[in-house]
């Protein structure tokens, strides 16, 4: 879509030649970039379905799906094809990137070797700055992972296998503070969840638990024979699998332990050491493990992905993640079935929910939490044109309480409307929402020694408005939107609204 | 020589359970608590100093304080210079007592594992349910029986604490960084007109109500400015916020301070670390004054997730510990004095001939100031502190 630019010197006069609320102007007379092409036979209903389906409708999604109809999009989105390269502006970005560039075990190597290297200097002011340059330099990789993710939930067109990437990384969090993790996050997040975000759960599981930033995480890096450390068993089976009231007990966890002992990380790989492995026989949840080494582990995982509490509380949480913050039991146990019967198949069980009357009549009264907020808010305002900077947007999450890799604890973020719509929270997403519809907030602002972001505004007032949100609107809101004295005002009550804050 | 023999209580009353009994009516909406969590693990041993103990100068040859420039306590202990003006003041006034040896059961030294494990206020080993903070626990035992008596808590902080998790909606703003909402009056009234009748009408317009009330702080903070030679800094601007919050709405918050871990270079009576204490000082000389009459009823505490290792690394700094001091200020407590169990400062008194013992677990010693400071029973305690016997050092 096209973007107010700094040459005009009066912007309301700006925005009303380039199609704003303040002209009625027909929507087909648009000039512009392609979020200002018309969106055929758009309705509500397809609106609601997109802000769910995907990081949040925008033209360029209503014009696909309008193509395709709402049956063959969904679909093709439970079907990604391997890769889908993102617009070239977006694309070129990751390209660029030191995650991209370079293998994880030559990154995690080299980082490694500054990090000893620290030890040997004996001078106090060189020793901090040294320090706080390796320190800023994993944070640059955490952010560099960061960056990516948002640039992928902003314009690729697999939408919902970035969805569910998040949604898979904050299953299986892990805190990119803890030790090096900051090196390790982009790798776990592109080998270990996204390949697997609409696969086979128990290649996802398999995925996670053999990657050095989960042993890491949760120590099983420590875990050893005669040296039980119970961490990640433990979360392993409350948050990863069976859930907390998944039938397990505390001896059951001390066994699961002892099958995870062997498994260490060096330079950002994960291996097992036979030497450290305990070789007994183990009782996980009333069956015998032979003690025979890490295909122990294999055994264990198949029997945790396999178990009727995993199905019910990992259906459970895509229900409250996809329908409702009290999803019915009713659909939950049909979900669960799906699961059991095509083996852990998560498209299965989503192409499952999207048929579902409950996951209709839920469209547009889920709470956005803050990264959906704030993705949505973009996606809406730079449909077609790639940001160059996702650092205020890293910043807006940090503000929200919803940063990207840094819940401190296993548990992930929470999936309800309770943990983000506090009085603070909502006065923050304000100051967001006029932020966003005031300017280009620092999102076209290249990093390094760039010539200064072109001053611009985006116009929210566009096609999709006029095809479908509009008409989604209450009545109140509407008032809002005819009181705004400016573009920019208008774009800001838009993203304030209440209907912008669910999805 | 046995060991116990060197224990002692300075309040005397640490082993005798608490009375099963109202202490006092609760004074509804009138007390005032605010926990100050320092983030990464503040070096207690040059805060509270066992300037007596020799063994403190031979453990620290570089980053001990000399023993002259100690500000005095007791005859075992000092203070650190850095906090002269300020809590070395309250101390004088009775308003600041210091709990050694304290802190957790849990051994991770990890900062991520401790301060997790604290914020929740469960036992180290069993279950952990990190929906379920033990300040939210307060609040829901204390609004229980009687609404107008349920704390109107707040989180100064950008994320909503652990501490603070859990079944009550507990509100959260960060200060530190408080910037001229964008947002105009007009703006905000338009905003929330569009909510009015939704359910998150409330929330909306709490939400502006709290920006104003710190806007308008902030515009005192602007005009004092001029009249300051220095300019408040970091969290003193910070703590002055939280008193102005917490002298008219809120009666129960939390704020942390980061920036403690100091592996290297920490200095003694000045450098790092004195730098950091001086700003924490002013923040909460600032923090009591700003609370004015308030301040009577109000007591703050300030706990961290370990101490740090008793003697000095090879780097100037200290690393991981397991024992710490507490801090327990307020204009109405019984302070100038050094609280709960301690033991004498030497190389057989080190827990794992590294770090200070815990004595005075921080549940125990929290459920004690609770428990006078609402008038809680033992069994109401149990649903804060599950499993703990209060500690009461007389200090509320």
């Amino acid at each position: 879509m096209e973007v107010g630019t700094a040459k005009e010197s009066h912007p309301v006069r700006a925005v009303n030649r380039a199609c704003g609320p303040f002209l009625l102007l027909l929507v087909a007379s648009c000039a512009g970039g392609p979020g200002d092409a018309p969106v055929p036979g758009s309705h509500a209903e397809d609106l609601l379905l997109l802000n769910r389906v995907t990081w949040g409708a925008n033209p360029s999604s209503a014009r696909e799906l309008a193509r395709m109809g709402p049956a063959r999009y969904l679909e093709a989105q439970l079907q990604p094809a391997q890769e889908a390269a993102l617009p070239p502006e977006a694309q070129a970005q990751v390209d660029a990137m030191t995650i991209t560039q370079r293998p994880v075990d030559e990154l995690a190597k080299e980082m490694e070797s500054r990090r000893k290297g620290l030890d040997l200097l004996r001078n106090d002011d060189e020793k901090k700055a040294a320090q706080q340059a390796y320190q800023q330099e994993l944070t640059r990789l955490g952010r560099e992972a960061a960056a990516r993710m948002l640039l992928r939930a902003l314009y690729s067109p697999w939408q919902l296998r970035e969805q569910m990437t998040w949604f898979w990384m904050n299953h299986f969090n892990v805190f990119q503070y803890k030790a090096n993790l900051r090196v390790l996050v982009a790798d776990y997040e592109e080998r270990a969840i996204r390949p697997h975000a609409l696969g086979r759960f128990r290649e996802l599981l398999g995925a996670t638990a053999r990657h050095p930033a989960m042993l890491v995480y949760l120590d099983n890096a420590q875990n050893a024979a005669n040296r039980i450390n119970e961490n990640y068993a433990r979360e392993l089976m409350e948050l990863h699998t069976l859930g907390v009231d998944g039938g397990y007990t505390q001896r059951d966890v001390q066994e699961l332990a002892r099958i995870l002992t062997g498994f260490v990380v060096r330079e950002g790989w994960s291996e097992f050491i036979p030497g450290r492995h305990d070789y007994g026989d183990k009782l996980l949840l009333g069956r015998t493990i032979r003690g025979r080494g890490a295909a122990e582990v294999d055994e264990a995982l198949d029997l945790l992905a396999r178990h009727p509490a995993t199905a019910r509380f990992l259906c459970r949480k895509l229900a409250l993640f996809f329908v409702s913050d009290d999803p019915s039991e009713a659909l939950v146990e049909r979900l669960a079935s799906t699961f059991r019967s095509s083996d852990g198949d998560i498209a299965a069980v989503l192409r499952e929910l999207f048929a579902s009357a409950e996951f209709r009549a839920s469209l547009g009264t889920k709470f956005k939490d803050p990264v959906h907020y704030v993705v949505s808010a973009v996606r809406l305002a730079y449909d077609g044109k790639a940001i160059l900077n996702a650092g205020p947007m890293i910043n807006w999450l940090g503000r929200m309480g919803e940063p990207l890799y840094a819940r401190p604890t296993p548990d992930g973020f929470a999936l309800t409307r309770t943990e983000w719509a506090s009085a603070g929270q909502m006065a923050t997403r304000f100051e967001i929402a006029r932020t966003l519809g005031y300017g280009a907030a620092g999102l076209f602002r290249a990093e390094g020694p760039q010539p200064a972001e072109r001053p611009a505004f985006p116009q929210l007032a566009n096609a999709l408005y006029y095809a479908s949100m509009q008409e989604t609107l209450a009545e109140p809101t509407r008032q809002g939107l005819d009181s705004a004295t400016s573009p920019q005002e208008w774009n800001m009550l838009l993203l304030a609204s209440p209907e912008f804050m669910n999805r | 020589m046995n060991k116990r023999a060197f224990l002692r209580n300075a309040a005397g009353l640490s082993l005798a359970p608490l009375a099963g009994r109202l202490l006092a009516a609760p004074a509804a909406g009138k007390s005032r608590f605010l926990l100050v969590f320092l983030r990464g693990g503040y070096d207690a041993a040059n805060v509270l100093i066992p300037a007596s103990s020799s063994f403190y100068y031979e453990s620290r040859p570089n980053i001990a304080v000399a023993r002259e420039s100690v500000l005095p306590l007791t005859s075992e202990w000092g203070l650190h210079p850095a906090l002269g003006d300020t809590v070395y003041r309250l101390y004088q006034n009775g308003q600041a007592a210091f709990i050694p040896f304290a802190g957790t059961e849990d051994l991770s030294r990890s900062h991520f594992e401790t301060q997790d494990s604290m914020e929740l206020g469960l036992a180290a080993e069993g279950a952990r349910n990190f929906q379920s903070g033990f300040l939210n626990r307060l609040v829901s035992v204390l609004g229980a029986s009687e609404a107008a008596l349920r704390p109107r808590a707040m989180a100064f902080t950008d994320q909503l604490p652990l501490a603070f998790r859990g079944e009550a909606q507990v509100a959260n703003m960060g200060l530190k960084f408080v910037g001229k909402p964008a947002v105009d009056a007009r703006q905000s009234a338009l905003i929330a007109a569009m909510y009015r009748g939704t359910p998150l009408a409330a929330q909306v317009n709490e939400g502006f109500a709290m920006r104003d009330d710190v806007l308008r702080d902030m515009a005192g903070e602007m005009e004092g400015a001029g009249r300051n030679a220095v300019s408040a800094r970091g969290f003193e601007v910070e703590a002055r916020r939280v008193a102005k919050l917490m002298k008219e709405q809120f009666n129960l918050g939390f704020v942390d301070v980061g920036g403690w871990d100091t592996h290297v270079g920490e200095g003694g009576a000045s450098g790092f670390l004195a730098t950091r204490l001086a700003e924490l000082g002013r923040g909460l000389a600032a923090f009591a004054d700003e609370q004015g009459p308030a301040w009577q009823d109000t007591v703050v505490v300030l706990i961290s997730e370990f101490g740090r290792t008793f003697r000095e690394n090879g780097n100037r700094g200290t690393d991981h510990g397991h024992g710490t001091v507490f801090w327990v200020l307020g204009g109405g407590i019984r302070g100038g004095r050094i609280a709960g169990d301690q033991v004498a400062v030497r190389q057989e008194t080190l827990f794992q001939n590294r770090d200070y013992a815990v004595l005075n677990e921080y549940r125990g010693v929290l459920g004690g100031i609770f428990a006078r400071l609402y008038g809680l029973e033992d069994a109401t305690l149990e649903r804060i502190f599950p499993g703990v016997k209060a500690r009461d050092f007389a200090l509320v």
